[in-house]
């Protein structure tokens, strides 16, 4: 498989004549490749993270409607009263925006799902709903629930969807994390392969000499281990995306009772990210290649 | 009016190959070389002399800014080597080849790649007829596949002079290119360097050779420069 990538590749890429000149330098070819390889694996799941958190977060905030929900039952003549009490409390509280009672109608499309189409609404008892919807300001919950013990006993509030707001803040900063591991794998790629290069520098001292003593120039040379070990990383990297792929389909399916983590996969384009990440190794490998080519050439000769 | 300098009376204003004005140069353990002042002009023909130790290799070195000195000035092809940049240094070599007294191949490529390298590292190409040309002119064109290793001090030092003069550079600079020869072939090598003169080439050979020099002053004007007491002074010339 690499093998054959590299192959392709060298046919993209002619060789340099710098190539021929400078002679291969052992040991630090696999060790860039291996390196390229694994941060590459490791990104991808770090990537599939952050997606995968993002998604969640994202899905989460959408599902925080600013929407709460009062349930009232009480005896058959006090409901009216109650009722005109709670919309009361509601009307005077800070940060609601709205509330209005559900008609029978709209509360039995909300049971429906439980009770079956031929509920007879008219015959059990069931607690009228108010929906409120807040102003985005935020209410006190706490003090709502107490006017509301006091002026309508029967009424009950249900702020369900709140409980998901740190989840969502959760799921925003593990996306952030995320993207940090990613970038910290780029920066511990770019030391590994700039520690590999100034290694395979320094054991191709001697040639380096002889090369600048018959008129090389710094870029001719540095264009052979720049080139080099981008190509070793592109290939170590394009491996590592490959196997950190299988790994993520591999990983169980999304399922709505696994929640977050049987849901740690890619989505629709978001399949395409592992692929960018190769051409980044490479890039990170040609830039750390030059910058420590350029720098160790000037300290050699 | 002109002025005399090492080699030649010349006319002011004319441009030398190599200057030393007042060059120093100490490797750390106090001065080697002190106070030298001398010029290179083009076509001449020089010998360096000195006991081993002297300093000969690093006053080549100087000359091709492998070293910069310690004090005074360097000009190579009226250029200041201080003010030189890193590529600044690698196009004047390309127009001072060397033989140095190591040869300093690169040991996995062929005879005639290392030959080639100046061409190569400059991005030039030449004819394949060409190169057997210049294997042939030093006696090398049986050898061209032959490994750096495995070929005799005299092979080597022929291929090393191939390899300097491939670019067609105006200056040579030789370490002791008859350091480990036989008479023999000191001589033929000694032609070739003499052939290049005659050519135009400005050539400095670095030798404790004196017969070598006796044998070169029966062919060309050489003049005879002496490092003693760490300065560099124009031998008389009754060698
Ligand atoms: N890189 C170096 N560092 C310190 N001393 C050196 C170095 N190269 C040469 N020398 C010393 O400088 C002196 C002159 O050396 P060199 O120029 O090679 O003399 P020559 O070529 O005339 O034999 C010697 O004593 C040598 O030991
Ligand atoms: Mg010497």
């Amino acid at each position: 498989m690499k093998a054959v990538l590299a192959s392709v590749l060298a046919r993209l890429v002619p060789a340099e004549p710098a190539d021929a000149v400078v002679p291969p330098s052992g040991h630090t070819a696999w060790l860039t490749s291996f390196t390229a390889g694994a941060m590459t694996f490791l990104a991808v799941f770090a990537l599939a993270l952050s997606l995968a958190s993002g998604c969640l977060a994202d899905r989460w905030s959408a599902a925080l409607e600013r929407t709460a929900t009062v349930r009232l039952s009480a005896p058959e003549d006090q409901i009216e009263l109650q009722l005109t009490a709670v919309l009361g409390v509601l009307a005077t509280t800070p940060g609601i925006e709205s509330a209005r009672a559900l008609t029978d109608e709209e509360s039995r499309a909300l049971l429906e799902p439980w009770f079956g189409p031929d509920l007879p609404v008219e015959t059990v008892p069931l607690p009228r709903l108010i929906e409120v919807v807040e102003d985005g300001s935020g209410y006190d919950g706490t003090g709502l629930r107490q006017r509301l013990a006091a002026e309508a006993p029967g009424a009950v509030l249900d702020d369900h969807t709140r409980w998901r707001e740190p989840m969502a803040e959760a799921a925003a900063r593990l996306r952030l994390l995320g993207l940090l591991s990613i970038g910290l794998i780029g920066a511990a790629m770019a030391a590994m392969i700039t520690l590999a290069a100034n290694a395979s520098l320094a054991a191709t001292a001697q040639v380096i000499k002889v090369l600048r003593l018959v008129g090389a120039r710094d870029a001719y040379i540095a264009r052979a281990f720049v080139r080099r070990f981008t190509l070793r990383a592109l290939t170590g990297s394009a491996a590592g995306a490959i196997a950190g792929l299988v790994g993520v389909i591999l990983l169980p399916a999304a399922q709505p009772a696994g929640g977050f983590l049987t849901g740690l996969g890619f989505q629709g384009a978001g399949w395409l990210w592992p692929f960018v990440l190769p051409p980044l190794a490479a890039l990170v490998a040609f830039v750390a290649t030059r910058a420590a080519a350029l720098r160790t050439l000037r300290e050699l000769t | 009016m002109g002025e005399y300098r090492a080699g030649n009376w010349v006319g002011a204003g004319r441009p030398f190959m190599i200057s030393f004005d007042n060059v120093a140069y100490n490797y750390g353990g106090g001065e080697l070389l002190s106070d030298m002042t001398l010029r290179l002009a083009p076509g001449s023909f020089h010998f360096l002399t000195g006991p081993s130790g002297a300093g000969k290799t690093t006053f080549l070195k100087l000359s091709y800014a492998e070293l910069l000195p310690t004090a005074g000035h360097v000009t190579l092809f009226d250029r200041d080597v201080h003010g030189l940049t890193r590529d600044d240094v690698a196009m004047t070599r390309r127009r001072i080849g060397v033989v140095h007294q190591d040869c300093q191949f690169l040991d996995h490529l062929s005879l005639t790649a290392n030959v080639a390298l100046p061409l190569t590292v400059a991005g030039r190409h030449t004819g394949e007829g060409d190169l057997a040309d210049l294997l042939a002119w030093v006696g090398l064109d049986k050898l061209s596949a032959a490994l750096p290793p495995s070929l005799s001090s005299g092979e080597r030092q022929r291929a090393a002079l191939a390899r300097a003069i491939i670019m067609g550079p105006d200056v040579i600079l030789a370490d002791e290119p008859t350091g480990n020869l036989d008479w023999e072939m000191s001589l033929r090598l000694l032609t070739l360097l003499v052939e290049l003169n005659k050519m135009g080439k400005t050539v400095l050979v670095a030798t404790h050779d004196l017969n070598l020099i006796r044998q070169a002053k029966s062919q060309v004007p050489a003049r005879v420069l002496r490092i003693a007491k760490r300065r560099v002074q124009l031998s008389g010339a009754d060698l």
